[in-house]
């Protein structure tokens, strides 16, 4: 049982952070990243090119 | 009769509905006729009327030659599906006057605890749950359900899902509605901070609320954009996460199909771990990201310009997600829960400042070189403000969640203040703008029937939570402090009902604030039913709009 939790703590808070920073990075690197600037000025203008 | 032949016959989806309707009906009457308490058996027959009220609205529906599949577009323009958004419009409007008016009645209660006259069903106890379930499920709850229809066929331009189950998502949601609040009132409750809904009731959203996640979804699914808009990012986020807090805190077994009591499967500090992870994302993506959601469409549409910062509405949605669904152990400082919990709920909840001041700043910012408006559209003011009274509230939010602050502020009155900061400043300000913004769209007017009069709602509501978040400062320190003001002999110096004593002032002035933001929300009534019934049609379409130049 002791084990058990070790193991799934160990889990949880080592691979646990790594996941989550690993994929924020990538969030972050796909919004700033140049190539898709024309996209995003072309999403943010959705609202208000309506039909 | 020779008229039924001009009928259309049912189609078989709605014949698949009729059927589930009057199934519910009858599975309701059976439970009524067995049913081990009276409430209960209310509850029951309320469902089994709405089965037969079902069927009946089904064959209305094939009898007035509704389209069984209605068009999706017409002369190539997106046929959008408002019905279900212009209810649950109407419906928030009632329900929001209706929970701030018990709002103001249990401030009162408070006040002058004889009001309570000594009665089991109007008593604080429960008319306290029916005050926050009415404005955050009952008035929120519409608002994110109107908003969301709308912004999701407007910005995939397609038509809504469904044919029947959208008007099946807002009518079912409203009897959720009406079995919790008077629930509450028969004393039906599994006594859990905004989930008080005992199992039959929970059960009975977790379908709508499915419908609603696959109604999104499909209508995301068949949209005629390449880009999913962030706005639909963050509703979709408030949908799915509730649907999975919502089962987690509800994880209940029944005593018997014919009783209301349940019992829930979590025991001791898991229990309440179970019930704050759930409450605070309640108001992390119930009462934060939902109407984020309504911030990133309404005002860059109300200005005429695109937002600030897409790229950062992509960091600030992955941001905050992130981050809010760990800071619920932030309610359970100095429990059982242990301390490394705690710490880690205070840690999330102080780093949720970048991502609130971010989406904070996106906001705000989208108005730079069209500030001027702010003077000219009492509507965008409100909407504004209320961005404001987001960046407030999540300031002061992160640094109540701090241990050593938390020590003062727990269980006192500034918790009431800093609630009602962000629930009456944030999400009420932002739904009455969406409302005053929706509602001359939907019903196809030029605008409001009076700008004067959002200006005095405005303004009176302004100033009433003003009002009532200072009373709620000075009661809660002031109530934190003498519960912890020891004599020279180490006694302490105040009994409870000394800081109760003290506090009555505040909860007058607390109550005089309160009245003031229903006046406001009824003259906003006032305002939206005369809009609806009197206003100037807009012209056909938007043949004469200019063509939008994009900011630089």
């Amino acid at each position: 049982m002791a084990e058990t939790y070790a193991l799934l703590a160990a889990i949880a808070q080592q691979l646990g952070v790594i996941f989550f920073m690993t994929v924020f990075a990538v969030v972050v690197a796909y919004a700033l990243w140049p190539k898709n600037r024309d996209k995003f000025d072309a999403a943010a203008q959705m609202p208000l090119r309506e039909d | 009769m020779s008229t039924n032949a001009t009928y259309r016959s049912m189609s078989a989806n709605e014949v698949a509905w009729a059927i589930a309707s009057a199934a519910l009906a009858v599975f309701s009457l059976f439970v009524a006729s067995k049913a081990t308490d009276p409430g209960y058996a209310f509850h029951a027959y309320v469902f089994a009327l709405a089965g037969i009220a079902g069927v009946i609205a089904l064959g209305k529906r094939a009898a007035a030659n509704v389209p069984a599949v209605a068009a999706q577009e017409i002369n190539g323009k997106p046929n959008y599906n408002m019905g279900p958004v212009k209810f649950a419009t109407l419906a928030s409007l009632f329900w929001g006057v209706a929970g701030f008016l018990v709002g103001l009645i249990i401030a009162l209660q408070l006040a002058y605890p004889a009001l309570n006259f000594d009665l089991p069903w109007i008593n604080f106890g429960r008319l306290r749950p029916l005050h926050t379930s009415a404005v955050i499920f009952a008035f929120g709850g519409n608002v994110l359900l109107a908003t969301s229809l709308y912004v999701v066929q407007r910005t995939s331009r397609a038509r809504l899902a469904g044919d029947v189950s959208p008007w099946f998502v807002v009518l079912g949601y409203n009897l959720f509605i009406v079995i919790a609040g008077t629930g509450y009132l028969l004393g039906i409750t599994q006594s859990k901070e905004y989930a008080e809904p005992e199992w039959y009731a929970d059960l009975w959203l977790t379908i709508v609320w499915v419908a609603y996640l696959f109604v999104f979804l499909a209508t995301l699914w068949k949209r005629k954009e390449p880009h999913i808009y962030v706005a639909n990012w963050f509703y979709l986020a408030f949908i799915l996460t509730i649907a999975v807090l919502h089962l987690g805190n509800n994880a209940a077994v029944p005593v018997s199909i014919f009783s209301p009591k349940s019992y829930i499967v979590w025991s001791g500090v898991q229990d309440a771990m179970f019930q704050w992870w759930y409450g605070h994302n309640a108001v992390g993506f119930f009462l934060t990201a939902g109407f984020l959601g309504i911030m990133y469409y309404f005002i860059p549409k109300r200005v005429d310009r695109p937002v600030y910062s897409y790229r950062l509405s992509i960091i600030h949605f992955w941001a905050l997600i992130f981050l809010y669904i760990w800071a619920g152990p932030h309610h359970l400082h100095y429990t059982a829960l242990p301390d490394w919990a705690q710490t880690l709920g205070m840690t999330f909840s102080v780093m949720l400042w970048m991502p609130s001041w971010g989406g904070m700043i996106n906001g705000l910012m989208t108005l730079s070189g069209a500030w001027d408006k702010l003077r000219t559209d009492p509507v965008l003011r409100m909407m504004v403000v209320s961005v404001a009274f987001y960046g407030m509230s999540t300031f002061e939010g992160p640094m109540m969640s701090i241990k050593a602050v938390n020590s003062l502020s727990h269980y006192t009155d500034w918790t009431i203040g800093h609630v009602h900061s962000g629930a009456l400043g944030w999400v009420g300000f932002v739904s009455f703008g969406a409302i005053y913004c929706l509602v001359p769209w939907l019903w196809n007017k030029k605008g409001l029937y009076s700008d004067r009069l959002v200006n005095w709602h405005f303004w009176i509501a302004t100033l009433g939570i003003v009002v009532y978040i200072s009373a709620m400062w000075v009661a809660g320190i002031m109530q934190g402090l003498m519960w912890r003001a020891y004599t020279a002999l180490g006694f302490l110096e105040y009994s409870f009902i000394e800081t109760v004593e003290a506090m009555h002032p505040f909860y007058v002035i607390r109550a005089l604030g309160g009245a003031m933001f229903v006046v406001g929300s009824l003259i906003m009534a006032y305002n939206i039913v005369m809009t609806i019934r009197s206003g100037e049609a807009a012209e056909p379409l938007d043949a004469a709009k200019p063509a939008l130049v994009p900011a630089e």
